[in-house]
């Protein structure tokens, strides 16, 4: 190593910035990831749900008898035979309680009802639909605004005329939580002078992330030891470990979760499901190892929906289009049961980052979380805590107060960003952005499509459509989000009291090789590569020579997991400063070794020299060598770290987002010609990752604005709960994508990162519905309903007149 | 329950069998009887391609397969077209292009890839994206498993000329 040059040095660690091949792929390629269905103990039982078919009932009975009977089926479990454990309910990442088992009513299609344990799959398939249940049918609300009229059946008993919910006060049975942030008199008494006001109705429908692995999990407990082991499919290992104990009563160090490779998240596998409870009461019951795993109806219909937010805005600003107030009322559909996963103080999760890129003066913003006979949730799906629906809220009003001031959406979004000098900046309804360059950002997004020649050539598309020679329209659709991650400060970000830090644990090994352990667990983005990355460029060992662990809490230090992209700006902070302590031993080491004062030895990619005399030096393999083979006087053998990470802020990544697009008005086909996405992410660790994910981010997008979704009937029956009905693209329906960025890395995080992963689907859902609406401007079209299907687009040119 | 069959096939190029009850589904054969964990189930209805495997030389979703169906079959997985010291040009091409990230898609789709490489040699970018329509990625968005699978035909087809 010592006569390669400075930049060869630099290039063996693969450290930060380097497009480093992902160390995961060997097993994935090969057939030999482990996932949860892989997990096989001997003597295993596995564990079905019997659902209830209706949305709101009283449940009867329930006769096991059938069901027991038949050869194989070792248990039934219902509500009563968990009672007694107090298990029938547990606790909610959002201060409500859920019915594990239906406890005497059940509040939406597909609740779990009881839970059958037999030898394998078909057995307990075979043996649901032997359990026999009596329902008695109950008046169905599957609308917010319904939920809350006076006279509407009351859907949660439990807590009937208890009007102190645990985010404030309650005003009706139906009623979860008003959140309100901001200046109400203020906002108000702006709006009413203002030059120009526009209003709209933003309705983000209810979706789902659907990973391609859905939920499961398998129990295991030993009693002869004691000791519980659960594996499963967690975004968050450690706090199901302490879930765990909590509604179990099993002591925290007697139980040990492992997150396996986990097939996707996107938020699907933030929260506690029945399933896993169940699992480990049955594992309890039958002394086996019980493995319980959804299939993808049972995904689709229960586990984790996000969004269902209808989002009444009005924004105002000068006749020149200078915006002066904003304001929103949000209607929360949760639900039967409050499901979130957002941080406690933040029951709309961070809906308030609503004012955007932009400079708004004043802002009003107020939530009510309504129960409905629908699959509880609210989960951040690939976005951090509702921030997709506060981009897609603002993004969208921006659009359509463009509209009312006949400007163009660009330059009405260039007159009000925050400009670079304002930050840090302070938002209206209680932000500090840490830092952006917005004005950068677009103009390099503007100049890449080549925009000015985009909308001539709309224009002539339209003038063609017009005259009868084309009948098919051009959209344009732009979006530039800011987003928040990097949840968060300990000060006010904490899940059921557990503050929302991360952590990273080292060891050097002797021969200068590592370990590094992390409180987080890859759900696919690539943690072993990246973090080991971060470490390469911090502690000077080569990447590859460092292993890098997650998702078992018997050997990772404690943290909240991987979800709203907090992985990079907490985990891996916590790993630039587990790092940096190791780096701050290895100087004392090499001064000692190069017999010099500590403070004449500096750092040097993977070595520490002697100042101004860089040929002496000590190597980290040398100096890791010495740790553990030399007394050092004062310094305690060994080379190992840890550091337990409370982010100062969260992070802002920025994007700039444009799209084009041909809508055939007579088929209602959107065909996406081209899509670029300019991302900020800070500092990039991995680009070739990052682009990845930005591809990734934008297919998911892109399904939600152009056709996924969870849609109910009025009776509360699931109509899209297969994937006939729900809506993935395949490689045919996804376009190219075009990724670009620039770099405003975050003052306050060290190595200046700010997370990536979401950015994509927060600017992309903005991005495509913008270009549908953009299409149809000219004939006066302000806000559709996404998701923009072929028949929802067939439906607004019929509409607007345009079928003759 | 229904009575088990013997249910012998060859699958990655080794005789097998094992006892199945015949509406068994293939996939759940190949995982829980035989310990082939590589393919994986997504839905179970045939939309995902999660478990796709090569099905006497067509690929097949192999939920859609009954045990009893299966008696007799040429079965490969994504453990039959490498191994470790001999990967196939899918699978370093893969790696190569970053055509992964979760990897729950990645066996069904190398081994659906597998299959349309061999139906047509040299594909066109719309041709991929066409016959790997019946797999679902829900991580990548596809576009890297394009390029993985656009660099592992070149490749292909240059080790072919060469041996020529
Ligand atoms: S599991 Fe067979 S296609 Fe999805
Ligand atoms: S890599 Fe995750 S589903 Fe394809």
């Amino acid at each position: 190593m010592n006569d390669m040059t400075p930049e060869d040095r630099k290039s063996a660690l693969k450290g930060m910035g380097t497009s480093r091949k992902r160390v995961e792929d060997a097993r994935f390629t090969q057939g030999k990831g482990n996932y949860v269905d892989d997990i096989k103990l001997p003597g295993m039982l596995f564990g079905d749900f019997v659902r209830s078919p209706y949305a709101h009932a009283r449940v009867t009975s329930v006769r096991k008898d059938t069901a027991m009977a038949l050869p194989g089926v070792i248990a039934v479990l219902t509500a009563e035979d968990l009672a007694p454990l107090g298990l029938h309910w547990m606790p909610t990442l959002a201060g409500d309680k859920q019915m594990v088992l239906a406890d005497g009513k059940v509040l939406y299609q597909g609740q779990e009802v009881a839970f059958v344990v037999a030898e394998n799959r078909y057995i307990a398939a075979d043996a649901v639909e032997l359990v026999e249940v009596e329902y008695e049918e109950l008046p169905v609300v599957t609308n917010p605004f319904k939920a809350m009229d006076a006279d509407a059946p009351t859907l949660r008993e439990d807590i009937a005329g208890k009007m102190d919910g645990a985010h404030g006060p309650r005003k009706h049975n139906n009623h979860i939580f008003t959140w309100e942030q901001g200046d109400k008199e203020a906002t108000e008494s702006v709006l009413s002078g203002a030059d120009v006001v526009a209003e709209e109705m933003i309705y983000y429908h209810r979706t789902h992330p659907c990973p391609l692995e859905t939920c499961g999990s398998v129990a295991s407990m030993d009693k002869v030891n004691g000791k519980l082991t659960l594996y499963g499919t967690f975004q968050a290992p450690h706090a199901v470990r302490t879930v765990a104990s909590l509604i179990s009563g099993i002591a925290e160090h007697n139980i040990r979760v492992i997150s396996p490779d986990i097939g996707g998240g996107f938020g699907n596998k933030v929260g506690v499901y029945p399933g896993y409870v169940c699992s480990i009461v049955a594992s309890i019951v039958t002394g086996k190892p019980v493995k319980w795993v959804e299939d993808r109806m049972d995904n689709l219909m229960t586990t984790a929906f996000a969004r269902d937010y209808h989002m009444h805005g009005k924004i105002s600003a000068t006749t020149d289009g200078k915006i002066t107030g904003l304001w929103c009322h949000t209607t929360a559909d949760h639900g039967g049961f409050d499901a979130c996963a957002d941080p406690t103080k933040f029951p709309a999760g961070f809906m308030n980052i609503c004012t955007g890129s932009y400079d708004i003066p004043v802002a009003y913003l107020a939530v009510d979380g309504v129960y409905t006979n629908k699959a509880p949730g609210g989960v951040a799906y690939r976005c951090s805590f509702r921030v997709t629906e506060a981009s897609y809220f603002i993004e969208r009003m921006m659009d359509i107060l463009a509209i009312k001031l006949d400007m163009d959406p660009v330059e009405l979004r260039m007159k009000n960003f925050v400009r670079k000098d304002q930050f840090p900046y302070q938002s209206a309804l209680g932000w500090e952005y840490d830092s952006g360059d917005y004005h950068t950002a677009m103009d390099k997004a503007l100049k890449a499509v080549g925009y000015d020649n985009l909308r001539k050539e709309q224009a002539e598309k339209l003038a063609a459509f017009k005259a009868g020679e084309s009948r098919s329209l051009m959209g344009i659709g732009t979006a530039f989000f800011t987003e928040i991650v990097g949840a968060g400060p300990v000060k006010n970000c904490d899940i059921l009291g557990l503050g929302m830090f991360d952590s990273c644990e080292i060891r050097i090994h002797p021969t200068g090789s590592a370990i590094a352990r992390l409180g987080t667990i890859s759900q696919g983005q690539g943690h072993a590569t990246t973090f080991a990355q971060i470490l390469a460029s911090e502690i000077g060992i080569p990447a590859d020579d460092i292993t890098l662990e997650e998702g078992d809490t018997d050997t990772a230090p404690y943290g909240l997991g991987t979800y709203g992209s907090r992985s990079t700006p907490v985990a891996g902070a916590a790993t630039a400063m587990a790092g940096r302590k190791i780096r701050a031993k290895a100087q004392m080491i090499a001064a000692y070794l190069l017999e010099v004062h500590d403070d004449d030895v500096e750092f040097d990619i993977d070595r520490f020299v002697v100042k101004g005399a860089p040929e002496r030096f000590k190597t980290m393999k040398e100096i890791a060598f010495a740790a553990y083979n030399q007394a050092i006087p004062g310094i305690e053998p060994g080379l190992e770290a840890v550091s337990y990470y409370d982010p100062p802020n969260m992070t802002y990544p920025f994007g700039a987002y444009i799209c084009v697009m041909d809508v055939d008005v007579d088929t209602g086909v959107a065909d996406i010609r081209s899509v670029y996405a300019l991302d900020d992410c800070g500092t990039r660790i991995n680009p070739m990752i990052i682009e990845g994910q930005v591809h990734g981010g934008l297919t998911e997008a892109l399904a939600i604005a152009m056709g996924q979704e969870i849609a109910y009937d009025e009776m509360g029956n699931v109509k899209t709960g297969t994937l006939m009905d729900f809506f993935i693209p395949t490689a045919w329906e996804t376009p190219n994508y075009i990724t670009d960025h620039t770099t405003t890395p975050s003052p306050h995080h060290p190595i200046g990162a700010k997370g990536v992963g979401e950015s994509p689907n927060v600017g992309g859902v903005s991005m495509f519905s913008n270009a549908v609406h953009d299409a149809f401007r000219p004939f006066g079209l302000t806000q559709s309903h996404m998701p923009h299907d072929h028949w929802r687009i067939w439906k607004t040119a019929n509409q607007l007149g345009l079928h003759g | 329950m229904s009575k088990k069959m013997h249910l012998e096939m060859t699958v990655n190029g080794q005789k097998v069998e094992t006892l199945a009850e015949p509406r068994e589904l293939l996939i759940h054969v190949l995982r829980e009887r035989l310990g082939i964990t590589g393919p994986h189930i997504g839905c179970e209805t045939s939309h995902c391609g999660a478990c796709t495997v090569d099905f006497n030389g067509k690929s097949v979703k192999s939920c859609n397969v009954f045990a009893a169906q299966a008696q007799g079959a040429e079965v490969t997985t994504i453990e039959g077209l490498g191994d470790p010291d001999n990967l196939h040009p899918l699978q370093t091409a893969f790696k190569e292009h970053h055509g992964l990230q979760c990897g729950y898609c990645t066996p069904g789709m190398i081994t659906r890839a597998h299959r349309l490489l061999q139906e047509n040699p040299t594909p066109t970018e719309e041709e991929i994206r066409f016959g790997m329509a019946g797999n679902l990625c829900r991580c990548t968005g596809y576009q890297n498993i394009v390029k993985s699978i656009q660099a592992a035909a070149s490749e292909m087809n240059a080790a072919k000329e060469a041996a020529e």
